[in-house]
């Protein structure tokens, strides 16, 4: 790691002058995170003080809460937090590239599960376990299906930072008005009803965005979850790749394939993403009747299309699948997303301290009144604030409900698999494979 | 341009004499200190990286802690990986696809922009607006034309036997797209150099041919294509070598689907590393990339006697 000294040696101007020069910049707070394991550390208090690098997600909105606890917590504590925002994309890279050297944040923004599972083998996040266990009313704060889903081997390494994401069946109230549908399908055999009203009628039943296979992959998850439960997928995240071959999967890719060859989606799906202009916008034009997505949808919705936002955009749970045995309460999607803390942080418990303003009360009421709806227990009376109070609300009790909060795949899977697993889903939405296609295809990857 | 003479140079080479005696290399240049520079940047930045690469495919390593020994094991693995076997179909597909169109192409817009038409000046310079844009925004701006719904390809798909605009999300589709994009992209290089070709070509050649009575397309036939033999050799070593390296363009336009319709090696080398994390065999994939690439270009150069360096102009 390269001292500021050692750097101005080489140029006449230091590091610390072009931070002040690059002023608030994106590139100087990257450039920065360098920096700051570099400063010299405390007396040796419970809490020294120094720096605390925050690595998080570039999201206006975000970032705007984020900074809110990051203003009250230095006011309190001689540690000072900074927040380092990077781009969606390059922050897994970013992130993995960092971990694997010297120069690791002390507090980092994850999804938790499959993307910090090998940090937490590879013995470089503190255990969050004891903190939570000490803290009865800080543990007591958190909705407990949440929290529980960010444990790894019993352990927890990660406290929540920001609402809770379900995955949502949307509907096009006008459009399902037309043909003449007051309520969205509640059960399979309704949904393949609607399908064929819906076709007759010249509209797409469901829009998706089939070039990106994450949107594809919410289909399966819920079709397995209804059928067999959280269990067959557990198992498969548990590392025994047999549990493909459990019959929730086979029947679950068997209603994917029933549902494409019906017209389920446009033709076109396949060339359709999820940015500006692509499922979301067909949908809310009314090309399309529904729309399975995450509850971002809700706040892009809001932005994009505030017009049918307001009058005609409908949410409802996935319907449930006669004859099987999962919980028609159950819920995919992404519990939330995490904080967690490096072992190498100069700073173990001011990072600590940080995260217990997650569950403080203005860090939760900032984000209710950006319109996200925290993993906070009992928050229903606070929801008033919120920019769309019955969506707040119909979110929360979602979650409060559901029997299980089943993380997406791609996330709490081995990183290894992840990807063929996408690749291989897609094919089965192109009618490339079968259900005997896919389980063979998942069962061999070992 | 360089003229030899039979007798040595005045100047002796002192730090060469063995050389100067066998007669190859009878040009009088500055010693071997000149070439450190250059020597030491590209030992740096290409050898030494790649020796890591090839070691690194011995090992395992995810990115945490240290590589550890590992033997052949992603070496069998590569050879038997189902992914990586239809990649490398792929990569040789669009790779000969890449070199079938940009060729005829970039071969018509040099030739014709070394002439001396008026309006050659300006639309040169708009042939050539692709080579100062980005891959990604070449890609991105691609992807918004192929949008099937809001896109161009929702107007003319139907022309060209995608009604539904589904261009991109077909697996042959996808592939042309990939091949259209990278066309449209280095398309212009390549014309560029064959436009310089063009243009060193004689001009007594052509007059010649005037008063044997050949047309055009004889005189493009017979001489200009015979005269850009090395420059054909030089555009094709880098196009085929090139597009061993294609990513950046199926990353943002394709993500390697529908299904895995474009994953080629780069991507594949890529999801391997970055998604997955399992880098020591990304650094199996690359170190077949490098060899691959190493391998084709001496070939080339070897069939088509461009090591020979035998001039195009001898005899005139």
């Amino acid at each position: 790691m390269t001292t500021p000294t050692q750097i101005s040696h080489r140029s006449p101007v230091s590091r610390r002058t072009v931070m002040g020069l690059a002023g608030a910049g994106a590139g100087a707070l990257i450039l920065g995170t360098s920096a700051c394991g570099d400063d010299p550390k405390g007396g040796g208090g419970l809490e020294a003080p120094g720096d605390l690098d925050v690595w998080v997600l570039q999201d206006e909105a975000q970032n705007a809460v984020q900074n809110g606890a990051v203003t009250r917590f230095n006011a309190a504590h001689k540690a000072k937090a900074k927040i380092t925002p990077f781009a969606n994309d390059p922050y897994r890279d970013r992130l993995r590239v960092a971990m694997g050297s010297r120069t690791q944040p002390d507090i980092f923004f994850n999804w938790g599960s499959g993307s910090i599972r090998e940090y937490v083998d590879a013995g470089l996040l503190v255990d969050l376990t004891p903190t939570l266990n000490e803290d009865a009313a800080f543990k007591a704060k958190w909705i407990p299906s949440v929290l529980e889903s960010g444990k790894i081997g019993g352990a927890f390494y990660g406290i929540p930072n920001r609402g809770m994401q379900p995955v949502i069946l949307y509907y096009n109230k006008d459009v399902l008005k037309r043909v003449g549908v007051q309520q969205p399908p509640a059960t399979w055999s309704q949904m393949l009803a609607f399908v064929d009203e819906l076709k007759k009628a010249g509209i797409t039943p469901f829009a998706v965005a089939g070039s990106q296979t994450w949107t594809l992959l919410m289909w399966l998850e819920y079709f397995v979850d209804r059928l067999g439960g959280p269990q067959p997928f557990q198992r498969i995240a548990d590392g025994d790749s047999d549990g493909w071959k459990d019959p929730a999967i086979a029947g679950a890719i068997d209603k994917i394939r029933e549902l494409v060859d019906r017209g389920g989606f446009a033709s076109n799906f396949a060339s359709v993403g999820y940015e500006t202009g692509g499922s979301g916008t067909l949908f809310a034009q009314g090309r399309a009747a529904m729309h399975l997505m995450g509850s971002w949808e809700y706040t892009n919705q809001v932005r994009e299309q505030p017009q049918f936002a307001r009058s005609a955009l409908g949410f409802a749970t996935f319907p449930a699948i006669e004859g099987g045995t999962g919980n028609p309460k159950a819920i995919v999607g992404n519990p939330t997303n995490y904080f967690s803390v490096t072992k190498s942080s100069d700073n173990v418990e001011a990072s600590i301290a940080f995260l217990k303003e997650m569950a403080s009360d203005a860090y939760v009421d900032d984000y209710i009144g950006r319109g996200d709806v925290p993993a906070i227990a009992d928050i229903e009376s606070r929801f008033d604030r919120s920019p769309s109070p019955e969506f707040a609300r119909f979110v929360y009790g979602m979650v409060r409900d559901a029997s299980s909060f089943q993380l997406s795949w791609d996330q709490a899977i081995a990183n290894r698999v992840a990807q063929p697993m996408l690749t291989n889903l897609q094919k089965v939405f192109l009618k490339q494979l079968d259900a005997t296609g896919f389980v063979t295809a998942m069962v061999n990857l070992k | 341009m360089i003229t030899t003479t039979d007798a040595p140079p005045p100047t002796v080479d002192r730090w060469r004499p063995r050389r100067l005696r066998s007669g190859i290399d009878r040009a009088p240049r500055p010693n071997a200190l000149y070439v450190l520079p250059a020597a030491l940047f590209f030992g740096t930045f290409a050898v030494l990286p790649v020796i890591g690469v090839a070691v690194l495919s011995f090992t395992t390593w995810n990115g945490l802690g240290d590589p550890q020994p590992a033997g052949l094991a992603n070496w069998q693995r590569l050879f038997t990986d189902d992914t990586v076997l239809a990649a490398t179909g792929t990569t040789v597909l669009l790779t000969v696809l890449c070199w079938a169109t940009q060729t005829p192409i970039a071969l018509g817009l040099g030739v014709w922009a070394a002439g001396q038409q008026r309006n050659r000046a300006i639309l040169s310079a708009v042939f050539f607006l692709p080579l100062l844009l980005s891959s990604a925004a070449i890609a991105l701006l691609w992807k918004s034309i192929l949008d099937p719904n809001f896109g161009v390809a929702a107007k003319l798909g139907g022309y060209i036997g995608f009604p539904d605009g589904n261009i991109i999300g077909h697996p042959r589709g996808a592939l042309a797209c990939i091949v259209l994009t990278v066309a449209w992209q280095f398309v212009p290089f390549h014309a560029l150099l064959y436009q310089a070709g063009a243009r060193n070509i004689p001009r007594v050649l052509y007059d010649a041919a005037v008063v044997d009575g050949v047309d055009r397309w004889e005189a493009f036939w017979h001489i200009t294509l015979p005269q850009l033999r090395n420059t054909v050799i030089t555009s094709s070593t880098l196009m085929i070598v090139g597009s061993l390296t294609y990513f950046e363009t199926i990353l943002l336009l394709t993500n390697g689907g529908p299904g895995d319709a474009t994953h080629v090696l780069p991507f594949v080398m890529y999801v391997e590393g970055f998604r997955q994390y399992e880098l020591s065999f990304a650094a199996t994939i690359a170190t077949v990339l490098v060899v691959f690439g190493t391998v084709l270009s001496l070939l080339i150069v070897r069939f088509s006697g461009f090591a020979k360096m035998r001039s195009t102009l001898e005899g005139l």
